[in-house]
């Protein structure tokens, strides 16, 4: 049995003609925070809909719990042990709240009658109102409630805090946290912000096209990646042959910028070999090393 | 709670959270038997991962700042004061350096790059000595 939660391996997936998933690999492992990041169409809800048993995928291994998530039994064992929320927050739309509520409740045995008090509490939400009329905000709210109060062993959610004001999201963030340490629960979540993922996560893949282009501990991620920045007061060197661990670099007049994924002495060492150059170093934000893997738009 | 964290430093969590305990005690704020918020309690109040608290520390408890309990929590430990000494020499010598900058000319944001530029360099062979 692996050590991992949610375990791809090498799993491929197209729509027509278009691939979607193209040999994407993720470990996520018991008790992690881990949040996925990518641009629209990288392949997290693709991802995501494999693991949840919504898509199959045309080849390569998907486990949940250690069980094959392509297995119609299996599927529906793990889909018991998981708390979701789709990227789509759609729900039956002829109910009220207290109905999605009370009909969702006696599928599962752990339900925590205590967090779904806390919950309506903490959301607001007005109990009575019909789905439809939610805003986006509150149908988050409410499926991030239908989620947590599971006692689910894993939460697997895509955009969970899409719509919350920040109040509601640092709330979001910070059940998210307590119910980690509490609890032990695994949580895997994609979202666009990326100050949400650096905040609560201790692991993240940065996807793109469908493969995983970086996956670490993000303090490992944070230690590894500096931009170096080389001043040359008389112009930049026609011809420098960088050393290796220069993953990107501009130049802009007489300064040099560089995006170091490894080996940062040696290329401080060779900045500071230059007669007059002046050599710093920053630490990088999340958002930073995601840009300088994925580009802007 | 003491602690502040900035989350667009660059700075890993853990490192600054490292670094505020530790001032806590160089400063007196925490004083050795002070118990520290369990890690579920910290890593709610300040929104942060319970792994960083956990790691956090265990590396507190490497360096002898806090002793962890069994059962009963984190505690800062007779000898994490001892720093305090060093600390205040250290204090003076920073002083006087401070001083000399002054006697140069030097302006206090061009002091500050400078000392921020020498803790970069510092801090990267430090890491590189772990290799």
């Amino acid at each position: 049995m692996s050590d991992f939660v949610v375990e791809m391996n090498n799993v491929r997936k197209s729509f027509r003609k278009t691939e979607a998933l193209c040999g994407l690999n993720l470990q996520v492992p018991a008790g992690s925070i881990y949040g996925l990041l990518g641009r629209n169409g990288a392949g997290k809800t693709t991802a995501i809909k494999l693991l949840m048993g919504m898509l199959k995928a045309d080849s390569g291994d998907a486990r949940v719990f250690g069980l094959p998530v392509a297995d119609t039994a299996e599927g529906i064992e793990i889909r018991r042990r998981i708390g979701f929320v789709a990227e789509e927050k759609e729900l039956y739309p002829y109910m009220t709240v207290d109905q999605m509520i009370r009909f969702t409740r006696p599928f599962f045995q752990k339900w925590r009658k205590d967090l779904e008090q806390r919950y309506l509490k903490m959301f607001d939400l007005p109990s009575d109102r019909k789905i439809p009329k939610l805003s986006k905000g509150m149908r988050s709210k409410l499926m991030l409630l239908l989620a947590l109060c599971r006692g689910a062993e894993l939460l697997i959610l895509d955009e969970p805090m899409e719509g919350l004001d920040p109040s509601a999201n640092e709330d979001v963030l910070r059940e998210l946290v307590d119910l980690a340490a509490a609890e032990g629960t695994t949580i895997f979540f994609s979202s666009h912000q990326i100050a949400d993922v650096e905040q609560i996560a201790d692991r993240v893949s940065i996807i793109d096209h469908g493969v995983s282009l970086l996956a670490d501990r993000l303090d490992a991620m944070k230690d590894r990646y500096q931009r170096i920045q080389i001043v040359f007061p008389d112009g930049v060197p026609s011809s420098i042959q960088w050393v290796d661990g220069v993953e990107q670099l501009r130049q802009d007049g007489r300064m040099v910028s560089i995006l170091a994924g490894r080996n940062q002495e040696a290329i401080l060492a060779q900045g500071r070999s230059f007669p007059g150059a002046s050599v710093e170093s920053f630490p990088l934000t999340l958002k930073e090393i995601f840009l300088g893997h994925v580009g802007s738009h | 709670m003491l602690f502040r964290l900035n989350h667009n430093s660059g700075v890993p969590v853990y490192i600054q959270l490292m670094e505020q305990v530790k001032h806590a005690v160089a400063i007196g704020a925490l004083r050795p038997g002070d118990q520290l918020p369990t890690i579920r309690n910290l890593a709610g109040d300040l929104v942060i991962n319970p792994n960083t608290v956990v790691r956090v520390y265990r590396e507190l408890e490497h360096d002898k700042i806090i002793e962890l309990k069994h059962g009963s929590g984190a505690f800062i430990s007779e000898s994490a004061a001892e720093r305090r000494q060093e600390i205040r020499k250290g204090q003076k010598v920073v002083q006087s350096a401070m001083e000399k900058l002054k006697s140069l000319g030097l302006g206090e944001e061009e002091i500050r790059r400078l000392v921020e530029n020498e803790l970069a360099s510092l801090h990267g062979e430090s890491e590189d000595s772990y290799e």
